[in-house]
């Protein structure tokens, strides 16, 4: 089962390590992890995704509430969220396939970022099902490089006014 | 003031006492303040038993234990220590000097990276940059070492930080942190539901854990269970919260524990877990443990709760408060009788239930059956008794009787060699007590260094070692599942224990079979005085 993992920090150093360690010490999977400011300077806002049992996925969240430096955790399923996924993909292009890959790039909101003669560079931003979808599209054509964000992700505004 | 000269002034505010420790030049400057005011310094022969001491006085004074060394190897031997008193929330403060900060991260003499290294055998950590933060992190880490689930707190102090000047000195009264904030009274409506299912249970019993000590809640949880007529049984880190006299008591738990404790826990229909984790020693197969009761977990920390199980009722919070809250229900009248048959069943257990030992010549070795049951007896019944890790541990959590004392071990990391310097820092906490540390050869030789410490303190602990030539628990693991290929398991060659107690300058005590073990015990107990007591045993002898 997947969850997001919301988690509000102190921004000092080492905070990241400790949040690291504590999955790798109690042996819980990491998908993928984000980190970045929030508008408030001395918090940092961790975005983790991970996958587990009803059980692993409690014991996740209270372990990360009993880490000192956790303000808050917010864990909630992708459905009931907003997530998104910045990518960066190099390929190398030719006369013959240039227009087929602009047209996918069409297809699925992906912008070209970048160019030289022989790769092009294309920026796609969107749920990490989408940008895997675009990944797949494009291994016709030979990619270079990729370089992924990770999933960030807030619950939908509607979840907001529940509460 | 320098920041050394402030941290002093933190622990004076603190009311500590004494400091455990072991110097060297990155904690030079902070010893040098020490030696400034009345706490009292400890030099310990390790720096691991510095923490282990720390812990001893901790727990009998329920005060935080101080222990302090200096960079490099001094901290990293400190982390067994630390990962020891962090299995069983021991609240420790535990300061390591480091090198100047501007070389921190540069390989310099002595400097080890100690605050990542312990990270996951502490409640939290701190390195200070800055000396103005001292009294704010001191506050901070005695508050979060001693409230919520206790547990050792790191402070690492980089030279130059010991020695710059700070500007104020205000220690704080309030500690003010947005991310700690444990909870302490018991959710109301959870507690009527403790109520409710208590009154209506037929089988109840009460499993207590090392939880009960550290919340303070002895007599709390032994009211409870004679007012409400509820049989208790306990963990390892439990022994002691009930009396081993009293009738509604059923031993210990456990894959280790008595027989008739784990029948009697299977077939309740109502277990409450206080304070215990629930944890594989205590508990053979946590998934099974809800199968046909009802299960209440209480414990300060939420996520020991359904960590290993899924009770029905949680309920977070510290101990003490809660059962205060619990007993101030009243309507128990009719339920005495009720339960007089389970009460009664759980007796017939005890008294049927033998366990076998194994057959024993007497007049070649020392039943320890017997020589703790008659040591128990003889000790003053407020005595301190401090079992090592090992086949001595598993006889002393059996057949040791703890009347009005406390009985200490290492339970969680089960670390060799914790009853010597434990049994000095309990001593240190309670001179007035008789202190008995309980240990196999292997343990002792694991911790002997430390006898030049009770000698130089005069810390007249009792040291009881039960001679074997073997490590004996690891032996016994061989017998039973490698088919008694002994593999780094045989200690010959140890020294002659009465040469050691001449070199430390102790007196000396031997017993070579269950005679002498009798006089043993007479003179062991005689005098105020530093002990080595030797007692042979059988080396095939079992813990179970």
């Amino acid at each position: 089962m997947k969850r997001i993992y919301s988690v509000l920090v102190e921004n000092h150093a080492g905070v990241l390590c400790k949040v690291a360690g504590l999955f790798s010490r109690r042996n819980f999977n990491i998908d993928s992890l984000v980190v970045g400011e929030t508008n408030s300077r001395d918090v940092s806002c961790m975005t983790i995704v991970s996958s587990g049992d009803e059980r692993t996925i409690e014991q996740i969240e209270k372990q990360l509430n009993k880490k000192l430096d956790v303000i808050k955790v917010k864990t909630f399923k992708e459905s009931i969220s907003i997530c998104r996924e910045l990518t960066l993909i190099k390929v190398r292009y030719n006369r013959e396939n240039r227009r087929d890959i602009m047209e996918n790039c069409d297809i699925m909101k992906a912008q070209i970022v970048d160019m030289s003669k022989n790769l092009m560079m294309i920026q796609i931003c969107d749920t990490p099902e989408r940008v895997e979808l675009f990944i797949e599209m494009l291994r016709t054509v030979s990619i270079v490089e990729i370089a992924r964000t990770g999933t960030v992700a807030l619950t939908k505004c509607g979840e907001n006014d529940k509460n | 003031m320098n920041g050394a000269q402030a941290i002093v002034k933190c622990l004076e505010e603190e009311k500590v006492k004494v400091v455990y420790g072991y110097s060297g030049v990155a904690i030079a400057p902070f010893y040098d303040a020490l030696g400034e005011t009345d706490i009292k310094q400890v030099l310990v022969r390790t720096e691991q038993n510095a923490a282990h001491c720390a812990s001893g006085y901790a727990r009998i004074s329920r005060e935080v234990g101080v222990c302090a060394v200096t960079s490099g190897p001094g901290a990293t031997n400190l982390i067994t220590g630390i990962a020891t008193a962090y299995a069983d929330s021991i609240p420790l403060v535990c300061i390591t000097g480091q090198v100047n900060s501007e070389l921190i991260g540069s390989d310099v003499f002595q400097e080890a990276d100690i605050t990542g290294a312990a990270e996951s055998f502490v409640k939290y950590s701190y390195l200070i940059r800055d000396v103005n933060d001292i009294p704010r992190i001191f506050k901070e880490a005695f508050h979060i070492a001693s409230t919520g689930r206790r547990g050792p707190v790191l402070i690492d102090i980089p030279m130059d930080i010991q020695m710059a000047e700070i500007s104020k000195f205000a220690y704080p009264d309030k500690v003010n942190m947005r991310t700690y904030k444990p909870t302490i009274e018991g959710n109301a409506v959870q507690i009527k539901k403790v109520v409710k299912e208590v009154a209506q249970a037929k089988r109840p019993i009460i499993c207590v854990g090392g939880g009960v000590h550290l919340s303070g809640a002895v007599d709390e949880i032994r009211k409870f269970s004679k007012e409400n007529q509820i049989p208790v049984v306990s963990t390892m880190m439990g022994i002691g919260v009930m009396s081993s006299l009293d009738p509604m008591y059923f031993g210990m738990v456990g894959n280790n524990g008595r027989p008739y404790a784990n029948r009697a826990l299977n077939e309740s229909d109502l277990l409450l877990m206080v304070g215990a984790r629930v944890a594989d020693r205590a508990v053979n197969r946590p998934d099974l443990i809800t199968e046909n009761k009802v299960l209440i977990h209480i414990d300060v920390d939420p996520a020991e709760i359904g960590k290993n199980v899924g009770p029905t009722i949680p309920l977070v919070g510290d101990i003490k408060h809660i059962f205060k809250k619990i007993n101030e229900f009243e309507d128990k009248e009719d339920l005495i009788h009720k339960r007089q048959d389970w009460i009664d069943t759980l007796n017939e257990y005890r008294l049927t239930m033998v366990e076998k030992r194994p057959e024993i010549d007497t007049t070649k070795f020392v039943d320890p059956m017997a020589f703790l049951n008659k040591l128990s007896i003889r000790l003053p019944e407020d005595a301190i008794y401090v079992a090592d890790v090992g086949q001595n541990q598993i006889w002393s959590c059996r057949w040791h009787l703890v009347k009005k004392g406390r009985f200490l071990t290492s339970g969680g990391m089960g670390t060799m060699g914790y009853s010597i310097p434990a049994a000095f820092g309990a001593k240190e906490a309670d001179p007035h007590k008789t202190v008995v540390a309980v240990m196999g050869e292997g343990g002792f030789q694991m911790s002997m260094m430390e006898l030049s410490t009770l000698k130089q303190y005069g810390n007249n602990v009792k040291i009881v070692i039960f001679r074997n030539n073997f490590l004996g628990m690891v032996r016994e693991y061989q017998h039973y599942k490698l088919e008694d290929r002994y593999n780094m398991v045989i200690l010959d060659e140890s020294p002659k224990l009465d040469k050691i107690a001449e070199a430390y300058d102790m007196k000396y005590l031997k017993a070579n079979n269950q005679e002498e073990a009798d006089a043993l015990i007479e003179e062991l107990l005689k005098d105020d005085a530093p002990v080595i007591a030797e007692v042979v045993v059988d080396p095939y002898d079992l813990a179970k």
